[in-house]
């Protein structure tokens, strides 16, 4: 069973503080997990840690077999990396903006293929417009079509559903539920216990930077955990 | 060796120093009494280029190992760096004014110092600017490392400026007699382990700031 | 090497569309030229010519590089390059590429300027000038590359960016104002110890950043 993910001993430390312990996770393929965790919590450290985004103070990470201190640039082919900032530029249109990370991944920058893409994400009408002209949803849009372009097996989604209207939501639960269908793994944090366990086969809980929970998301404990960890936690 | 050792060690060794250059050495033929100004001006600046390819180094040790004492040996030095510049500049300009009859000119050795100088408060004003202490550590010590790089570099513009200003002859001198050699090297050696103890105490200093500051962030948490 | 012209040609196409980059360092360079003007008769005093061409060259310069870093924070759109499997050096490089370009166009856009106001005969001097340019402007790039991403990280950006650039390229500020002196004052005996400074400098920091550039572009 080949990993998607393999996790051993990963921590990170800021100075004195340790945003992260030993995380020790494997999560095989093809799996939708949901990493929940108050803010500060780590999820968002892991998760940039994952896509090579940052160096981690210790341990080892490997993505689809790849060691992503030993190989970086390989790993990255693999993974892609959505937060809730696009990463796209304004002054481009969401076409020139796709060619370019086409080009950035060395994939086939070709009209056709990229008008496809966009019209999955349904802006094949506004190929051409420039992104500052979009709204959020939309600009979040061209940013799952930039996940998607290099066809990577790994996509780590950080709270991407902030500021989307319900219309982008739906199509973003279809666009998650295509890929996992399609045998990729998806890792996605959120804050909304709902919208998580909606399609997760995995549910993951990460507290104080450590991973307190990893189990099926349709357990049970996994619902007592949250409002253990992340619900009651805030007062501490 | 221990501080305590160094600050004893220096408490001996500046005042015998003084009585070196003041009283032992001889007076110098053209410049007169002022010339002693030398035996503190030379060891001062030379220490200042210690705290650059201190500087340097640690924040390249540091860039290797991670380890934050590198920071903190840099960051000291770096402090250091600013004192010495600016009291050779002092006592740059304090020569000038009776030799030269003006406080300051584009000499190649005093543009270094300056040069030096900005680089050393840059880098400090750089860290006030950066409130995480593992960023702060690892940017400026990419900046300290490659502000060390510069200094042979501006060694090698203050030659240029020279070929187009007179070549003004500072504090530095020509050929020195024995005994105002042994009296400048009894200033260095003072100098030296005056420096040494300075940046010791620092560090010790630092450690203990950092772990406040590291309780402060635990208590806010 | 396709990624690195990608992103050349990117921020190229992206200042083609709103002119930013080259319009604010143009106009910023043209009023030093106008305010030294006004400030200095240099009719007595040809020595401060270089001197002056050069400020504006810098202040422009410092102005072209906060806009190109701005240009990659907003989004966020420097994560997104550094998701792309591109080593952080050839980021770094494609980088210095794209500063290079705008502040060379802007540059020879205010030199012309600069002989005007200056009296000066567009002849043969002037190509020299622009050689000198090139070199002077390819070390100030380098390490203003490495230091606006630097300053990116802080809180207070477009303030300490001249505080640690100013320091740092005094050395080209030199080497560059005297080589310009001695092209416009005929002499140019020993012009090249001046020009290999500037080589020097261009090598010491492309190679230094390229090295070092994973350490300044991480979370």
């Amino acid at each position: 069973m080949k990993l998607a993910l393999d996790s051993q001993t990963i921590g990170k430390t800021f100075g004195h503080f340790t945003a992260l312990g030993d995380v020790t996770i494997q999560i095989p393929r093809g799996e939708f997990v949901a990493l929940f965790g108050r803010n500060g919590a780590g999820k968002t450290t892991f998760l940039k840690i994952a896509a090579t985004l940052m160096r981690p103070t210790r341990g080892t990470l490997f993505v689809e077999g790849i060691d992503i201190r030993k190989e970086p640039e390989q790993a990255r082919r693999q993974i892609g990396f959505l937060s809730h900032n696009t990463f796209i530029y304004r002054d481009l249109s969401a076409l020139q903006n796709l060619k370019f990370f086409c080009r950035l991944y060395g994939v086939d920058d070709s009209n056709d293929r990229l008008l496809g893409l966009l019209e999955r994400v349904g802006l094949w009408r506004r190929a051409n417009d420039t992104v500052r002209s979009f709204s959020r949803g939309l600009q979040q849009r061209v940013g799952i079509a930039r996940v998607l372009l290099h066809d990577p097996s790994l996509i780590l989604l950080d709270e991407p559903y902030t500021g989307l209207d319900a219309q982008a939501t739906v199509m973003l639960n279809e666009v998650l539920d295509e890929i996992v269908k399609s045998g990729r793994t998806v890792i996605l944090t959120t804050h909304d216990l709902e919208q998580g366990l909606r399609a997760a086969t995995r549910a993951l809980i990460i507290d104080r930077g450590k991973v307190v929970l990893s189990s099926r998301a349709g357990d049970p404990e996994v619902r007592e955990a949250y409002s253990r960890h992340i619900m009651n936690g805030a007062a501490r | 060796m221990k501080r305590q050792t160094l600050a004893v060690l220096s408490l001996v060794m500046i005042p015998v120093a003084l009585y070196f250059a003041i009283i032992y050495a001889p007076t110098e033929a053209t410049m007169g009494h002022i010339q002693r100004i030398l035996y503190f001006h030379v060891p001062q600046a030379v220490l200042s280029y210690t705290s650059a390819i201190i500087l340097g180094l640690a924040s390249l040790m540091y860039l290797i190992k991670g380890d934050l004492k590198w920071d903190r040996l840099a960051y000291c030095s770096a402090e250091l760096g600013v004192l010495f510049t600016a009291t050779t500049l002092v006592s740059g300009m304090i020569w000038a004014r009776p030799v030269w009859n003006t406080w300051w000119e584009w000499d190649t050795r005093l543009t270094l110092q300056l040069m030096l100088g900005l680089l050393f408060v840059g880098y400090h004003m750089l860290r006030s600017y950066l409130p995480e202490r593992e960023k702060r550590a690892r940017l400026s010590t990419v900046f300290g490392f490659l502000a060390m790089l510069d200094v042979p570099i501006n060694y090698l513009s203050t030659r240029i400026q020279e070929q187009h200003h007179p070549v003004v002859l500072g504090p530095g001198g020509g050929g020195m007699e024995p005994s105002m050699q042994l009296a400048l090297l009894i200033s260095m050696i003072a100098f030296g382990i005056l420096y040494a103890y300075l940046l010791a105490q620092r560090i010790a200093i630092a450690k203990v700031e950092e772990e406040v500051e590291y309780m402060e962030q635990v208590v806010h948490a | 090497m396709r990624p690195v012209f990608a992103i050349i040609h990117k921020d190229i196409a992206i200042e083609f569309r709103n002119k930013e980059s080259i319009s604010s360092m143009l106009w910023f360079g043209l009023l030093v030229l106008v305010i030294f003007s006004f400030s200095f008769d240099t009719s007595d005093a040809e020595g401060i010519k270089p001197g002056i061409l050069w400020v504006a060259f810098s202040f422009a310069g410092i102005l072209g590089l906060n806009r190109s870093l701005s240009m990659e924070s907003d989004n966020d759109c420097l994560q997104g390059l550094l998701l792309a499997p591109m080593d952080r050096g050839d980021l770094y490089l494609a980088k210095v590429a794209g500063n290079f370009v705008f502040t060379f166009a802007a540059e020879m856009i205010i030199l012309p300027v600069f002989a005007v106001m200056q009296h000066l005969h567009f002849d043969l001097k002037l190509l020299w000038i622009v050689g000198i340019t090139i070199a002077g402007t390819l070390g100030f790039v380098s390490i203003g590359t490495t230091l606006s991403m630097i300053s990116a990280h802080t809180r207070m950006k477009e303030v300490i960016l001249p505080i640690l650039q100013i320091p740092m390229t005094l050395p080209v500020i030199i080497a560059a104002v005297t080589s310009t002196g001695m092209v416009l004052g005929e002499d140019t005996r020993g012009i090249s110890f001046p020009l290999s400074l500037l080589g020097v400098f261009s090598i010491v920091y492309l190679t230094a950043s390229y090295l070092i550039f994973e350490y300044v572009v991480e979370e």
